[in-house]
């Protein structure tokens, strides 16, 4: 099972004749990932080391029933490439951009929010199954198959996290990047609720960082709403007010957004939050009853 | 990226918003030309961006040019709250009858524009949000069909604004509404929002940020940006491209990916040390990208040592190896240098360091162990 990719996803990559569509393209299809199709405008009738390339996404769905989109078209062009691939119809969308203005993602993400697709990113690395299929820019090599779920705000961090779980032993179901920007399509309830439906996911491991509510929210959700245990890591305590680190969604402003006001709204939620990323790996053992 | 008073105003003056005339200055014989053109009676406002300008001292009227000029002179090289005055505002005072707050903000929660109204301005906003919520309308706007102007009067019916300034505000809400969208704003906001005497709705101050990722299409963002960047380091960073925020330790970190350079200097404070500043070189860092970044690490000369934290992914550590090698030539520093690097040839990435690089640098393991030699080794610099 494990959730959002796997065995049955047939992907669609735009952007797939530039430099980074195609390096990654091909690299998710020797993970194991059915890639059926490539799109870039006016390139149609070519083919990617076998992928064949299409002008359109509707094209492409036509003809290979691809069923989720990975974006890899640079941020002047990557809105009108979303509003492409929710027109489509596939399932799942994963925008691996970076540097959408928040303006155009907040058109997106409303008009997404009115269907039933399923938006992950931008400026995400995308999501994996360990063993099965990725959709995305994740190092492989860092995830063994298991039973602990990952999501996560930051690339890095989450390749982190991931191999000091590794060193206790413990895989993972699925990991999601849902991406550092102010305005990303799947928020951390919304995979968090994934999980918990998920029968192969045991554990989830929520890893955070400073700025917006989302991990306030998700301390709510899990305390009301999920049966599965989580344990999680909030990254920026360090962070000072006012500035931007990095991600676009990681700024405090004014007197919410901190790491310490997350850690408190989660330890309230009897949420346990990992002081560093080893101690992490830790909590997440122990929640398996290991 | 905050925009100084000065910048917002040029901006709504070019959106139709009223402003009062004023003019820049970085001088006092230029805040007594600026004071010559805009009219007798004049504000001198420093140009900081930190509340409190008023109680501090840094907004003061002047009745004449010539003292337009004594106001300047005091109020310019003034430090507000850790922030030196370097520039002031010198604009036309303005008969205040009543005092009003406006705003549009990118409520990220909400995943909305939110606009908000009060009769209640020239005042903390957050206060009368708490005191006194009735006082402050507040309204969500759908992004796909924008602000409307039935929207706006309901804000100033609700908020209470009073008659002879409705139709002043219903136009200017609108109008800050379009400049909002235009100028990819996260913040649009007046307080105070005033009626003068003589019956005007004018914006008396204005603080507007904007978001970094829309620079491509806003060109002239990049000259209010020259203004807006003070710190050597983080000015230096900016022309080359490199995400860095300084901060006042003496562990300099350089890292790859947000997330990633966040959980660092999280773990150098643990480990009882001060990190330096914020550095990510980027998710797919190349030898230049580290190249870079260490020149601009060290331009700070508060550092005492380095830690380097990689996770390659896209990155390549035999690449950022071979990066550090190449600045640590060109730059010729003495300053010790941990090492941490994981992932994508890792190993490789290692060997070339044990194999080729000077006697500072010391490849360290884990995150954790590589963080503890970094603290322990700024500490022992000192």
């Amino acid at each position: 099972m494990s959730i959002l990719v796997g065995a049955g996803t047939k992907l669609v990559v735009q952007g797939i004749t530039g430099r980074e569509g195609a390096f990654h393209a091909t690299r998710n299809r020797e993970y194991g990932t059915d890639v059926v199709a490539g799109v870039t405008p006016g390139k149609g009738g070519q083919a990617v080391d076998g992928i064949p390339v299409f002008n359109t996404v509707a094209d492409a769905v036509d003809a290979t029933g691809a069923n989720a989109a990975m974006v890899f078209v640079p941020p002047h062009f990557a809105t009108d490439a979303l509003y492409e691939a929710l027109d489509s119809g596939v399932d799942l969308v994963v925008c691996i951009t970076e540097g959408i203005p928040a303006h155009d993602m907040l058109r997106v993400y409303t008009h997404a929010a009115r269907g039933d697709q399923r938006l992950v990113g931008p400026n995400c690395p995308g999501v994996i199954t360990p063993g099965v299929a990725t959709v995305g820019i994740m190092p492989t090599q860092v995830f063994t198959p298991g039973r602990v779920g990952v999501v996560s705000r930051s690339g890095t961090l989450t390749y982190q996290i991931s191999k000091e779980l590794a060193q206790v032993g413990i895989g993972q179901s699925t990991v999601v990047g849902i991406g550092g920007d102010t305005v990303v399509g799947s928020s951390f309830i919304d995979i968090l609720g994934l999980f918990e439906d998920d029968p192969d996911t045991d554990v989830a491991v929520m890893v955070g960082e400073i700025g917006g509510a989302e991990e306030e929210k998700a301390a709510e959700y899990i305390a009301e709403s999920m049966s599965t245990p989580v344990v999680a890591y909030i990254a920026g305590f360090q962070a000072p007010p006012g500035k931007q680190m990095g991600h676009a969604g990681a700024i405090i402003t004014g007197s919410s957004g901190t790491a310490q006001a997350k850690k408190d709204a989660l330890e309230t939620k009897g949420v346990r939050v990992g002081t560093n990323p080893t101690e992490v790996a830790e909590l997440a053992r122990e929640a398996l009853g290991g | 990226m905050d925009l100084f008073e000065y910048q917002g105003k040029q901006l709504f003056a070019q959106h139709g918003i009223p402003v009062p005339d004023g003019e820049p200055a970085t001088t006092p014989e230029g805040a007594r030309g600026a004071a010559e053109r805009v009219g007798d009676r004049v504000v001198v406002k420093a140009q900081v961006q930190v509340g409190g300008r008023g109680k501090a001292g840094g907004i003061k009227l002047a009745e004449s040019p010539s003292e337009a000029q004594a106001r300047a002179e005091e109020i310019l090289g003034m430090d507000i709250r850790g922030h030196l005055v370097r520039r002031v505002w010198v604009e036309r005072a303005s008969e205040i009858e009543r005092e009003y707050y406006a705003s549009v903000t990118f409520d990220r929660g909400a995943k909305r524009p939110l606009v908000m109204l009060s009769s209640r301005g020239g005042v903390d906003i957050e206060e009368v949000a708490a005191n006194d919520p009735d006082a402050l309308a507040r309204l969500h706007v759908d992004p796909l069909t924008g602000f409307q102007p039935h929207q706006a009067r309901w804000l100033a019916f609700h908020a209470g604004i009073h008659t002879e300034a409705m139709k002043g505000v219903v136009r200017v809400l609108g109008q800050l509404y379009d400049a909002f969208i235009e100028l990819d704003a996260m913040l649009m906001e007046i307080n105070p929002l005033i009626l003068t005497t003589a019956g005007e709705v004018i914006a008396l101050d204005a603080k507007v940020t904007v978001d970094n990722n829309a620079f491509y299409r806003h060109p002239r963002f990049a000259e209010l940006r020259e203004a807006t960047t003070e710190d050597p380091q983080e000015r230096m960073a900016e022309e080359r491209g490199v995400t860095y925020v300084k901060l006042d330790g003496d562990v300099g970190i350089l890292g790859n990916g947000a997330g990633l350079v966040m959980s660092t200097l999280d773990v150098v404070a643990l480990a009882g040390g001060r990190p330096a500043n914020f550095l990510d070189a980027g998710g797919g860092s190349k030898a230049d990208d580290v190249v870079t970044a260490l020149e601009v690490l060290l331009s700070d000369d508060k550092v005492k040592s380095l830690l380097v934290n990689i996770f390659g992914g896209i990155t390549r550590c035999d690449e950022v190896a071979e990066g550090l090698l190449t600045a640590l030539e060109e730059l010729d520093t003495t300053l010790p240098i941990v090492v941490r690097l994981d992932g994508t040839n890792d190993e490789e990435g290692r060997r070339i360091l044990a194999e080729r690089a000077p006697p500072n640098v010391v490849v360290e393991a884990t995150m954790l162990s590589a963080a503890e030699r970094a603290v322990q080794l700024a500490k022992e610099a000192t």
